[in-house]
């Protein structure tokens, strides 16, 4: 347990370091890309990832920091794309928005809401009729499911009985808007439970809750093959895009805010490993690997020459280089 | 006059559509009480009410399809999308519904609907969110494609949008969103659309460009003798400006974010060919973007067309 506990606190401070980083740089103006920040859901994704395990596929979103890194921890990679640098593999054709990198299982992304999911259901479609055994979890954000292709992604899902996990990431807005002024029901869970699927919600920021959580999902859709669907509460603790607060703009209170951060999933799970006996020099330790490994991942990326000019007109079809 | 930029011009417009018909009603994901997303409809929401103004669902294909029924049936909805990137989803309502309802119905049924989004480069930002697809909806039958490039002709068009009976799309470029202020009367005035610009006169080229590329070809013709062109609306589009400039200058040399194969640049074109042959010089030539998704903003430039290759295109129709 308490190896897990700590393996979880290392993905859980990779994702939240490599994204201080984009905090510190940004301003720079040398990563142009548009930033939908990860902050505050860490738990949530790492906890889910990590219970996949490296023969999972992840399909993401333009908010994917956490997923890309807790699937791939290829922080190299993630630099050098928000770069837009020639040793990135995207080759700067991505960027923050469209990450992918298939040998991790990290299958991509979409800047477009819900549009991957039906993807998704695909991907699990080809993964079922290969027997390979591979699980997909799709993530999206609280305002897909407005979206018509949620729902015919899931009914698809359930009536084939496909291996994929819906993971909601709820932090109960689509950029200013909350779920209450968009939805016509009251509860997302129960309206999905009436569809033939396993259905799971938490509101933790405790990354062993969430990945307890999943593993049991794991576990049910293996003994009776059909879709889960998961709703995960977390708090965005930045802006909808960019790297700053925006309580000033009125739309919710900072105060909901502090609650949240009071359990950020970060401390939370670093207060568990002092409680569990871990010393707080094996933390330091843990934490300057990951220290090191992002400062290298940034300087490397920021040496690396940019992506070459003529990779604007590339990569459309096959006879391409 | 008061100066504006091309964001206030556009919601002086709305605002003042919304005062004189009681008809007009918005829509639109974050368009009420937040403004949206480029804070167009900024303060619209506490002035007429969320009846008037209303934050929709996050779902593009049910906005539209809703403001299509409700155009159809009585009203005038202009409805945004955030992005142009993100009005695919809707494509199903746009093409099957509100091009065809006035000719499925023989006019009995028509669809005063607008739908405003920004399109092309503007926000550093890849593929989706910087797409410039008009050719797309110019191919539409049904479809009126508008496309300002001025805070002055946003409001005028974006009113004559407003009152005309069929379905406008009424593209506002993001790149130009804050870039110009220029004088904006208050109070009503309309450009008809259809109808182009002749923005500079000249005698040995004509260079046609919309919405952002305006900016940048004004920039190139430095130098050059060149009548510049602003076609504001592409569907239906200005062929007697365009074919007069045309068989004056006998050069032709049309710019397009777009990419470049089946772009708009390719309409005007061959209507130049069918229609003004035996004036040209030279080929008609076309400064566009790359047959490509578009990149990371550090590779933008080598995907827009640039003030450079502009010149290129100038200076070899000129040696014709
Ligand atoms: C089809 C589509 N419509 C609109 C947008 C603009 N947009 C980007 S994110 C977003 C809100 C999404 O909210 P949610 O799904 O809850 O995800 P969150 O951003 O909260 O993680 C919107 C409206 C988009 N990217 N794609
Ligand atoms: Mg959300």
């Amino acid at each position: 347990m308490r190896e897990l506990n700590k393996e979880l606190y290392r993905k859980l401070y990779l994702v939240r370091r490599a994204e201080e980083k984009i905090c510190v740089h940004y301003p720079e103006d040398d990563m142009k890309t548009p930033m939908h920040m990860s902050f505050g859901e860490e738990a949530v994704v790492v906890g889910v990832c990590h219970a996949l395990g490296d023969a999972g596929q992840v399909f993401g979103t333009y908010r994917s920091h956490a997923a890309f890194i807790a699937k791939t921890e290829d922080t190299d990679e993630f630099f050098s794309e928000l770069y837009a640098k020639e040793t990135s593999s995207l080759k700067g054709k991505g960027g923050s928005m469209h990450l992918c990198s298939p040998r991790h299982g990290f299958m991509g992304t979409s800047a477009i809401v819900a549009s991957h999911l039906s993807v998704a259901a695909g991907a699990a479609f080809a993964n079922k009729r290969q027997k390979n055994g591979k699980i997909v979890a799709a993530f999206f954000g609280d305002g897909a499911v407005d979206e018509g292709v949620f729902w015919e992604s899931l009914n698809a899902a359930c009536l084939m009985k496909l291996p994929v996990i819906f993971v909601c990431e709820d932090n109960g807005f689509a950029v200013h808007t909350p779920a209450t002024a968009r939805r016509g029901y009251a509860s997302l869970p129960r309206v999905v439970s009436t569809f033939d699927c396993h259905v799971f919600e938490s509101d933790s920021t405790d990354v062993e809750v969430v990945h307890a959580l999943a593993a049991d999902a794991l576990q049910r859709m293996r003994k009776e093959e059909k879709p889960c669907f998961m709703n995960l509460k977390y708090y965005r603790y930045l802006e909808h895009v960019g790297i700053n607060y925006d309580f000033e703009a009125g739309y919710r209170p900072r105060n909901e805010f502090e609650q949240w951060y009071e359990k950020d999933p970060v401390r939370v799970q670093r207060a568990k490993l002092l409680r569990l006996g871990v010393g707080e020099d094996e933390l330091l330790r843990i934490e300057a690997e990951v220290d090191a490994k992002v400062s290298r991942s940034v300087a490397l990326a920021q040496q690396a020459p940019l992506s070459h000019c003529s990779e604007a007109h590339n990569g459309v079809f096959k006879c391409d280089r | 006059m008061p100066k504006m930029n091309m964001v206030q011009a556009i919601n002086l417009a709305l605002k003042e559509e919304m005062e004189r018909d009681p008809d007009v009603v918005l829509l639109g994901e974050d368009v009420g009480k937040n403004g949206g997303v480029f804070r167009i409809t900024e303060g619209l929401h506490s002035l007429f009410g969320a009846e008037r103004v209303m934050d929709t669902p996050l779902a593009e294909s049910g906005l539209v399809g809703a403001a299509i029924g409700m155009a159809v049936y009585g009203l005038k909805p202009v409805a945004e999308i955030q992005f142009m990137g993100f009005i695919y989803p809707a494509v199903d309502q746009i093409f099957s519904h509100a091009a065809r309802i006035r000719s499925r119905s023989r006019g009995r049924f028509t669809c005063p609907l607008v739908i405003r989004t920004p399109y092309g480069v503007g926000i550093k930002s890849p593929e989706l969110h910087s797409e410039s697809s008009e050719a797309l909806f110019c191919h539409m039958p049904g479809i009126k494609v508008v496309v300002p490039s001025s805070p002055f002709a946003a409001k005028g068009l974006l009113t004559s949008a407003i009152r005309d009976p069929d379905p406008v799309l009424f593209l506002e470029s993001t790149r130009l969103y804050r870039l110009v202020k220029e004088e904006v009367p208050e109070g009503e005035y309309t450009l008809p659309l259809g109808k182009a610009r002749v923005v500079q006169e000249g005698k040995e080229i004509t260079v046609i460009a919309w919405g952002s590329m305006l900016h940048k070809a004004l920039q190139a013709v430095d130098g050059y003798d060149a009548e510049v062109i602003d076609p504001m609306t592409l569907r239906p589009f200005d062929e007697e400006t365009i074919l007069s400039s045309v068989k004056k200058t006998g050069r032709v040399v049309i710019i397009q974010e777009a990419p470049k194969t089946g772009g708009f640049g390719a309409e005007l074109s061959a209507t130049i060919a069918e229609d003004a042959m035996l004036h040209l010089k030279g080929p008609v030539l076309r400064v566009a973007g790359c047959d490509a998704a578009l990149p990371l903003a550090r590779l933008e430039d080598a995907y827009m067309p640039s003030v450079e290759r502009m010149r290129r295109a100038f200076d070899g129709i000129m040696k014709y």
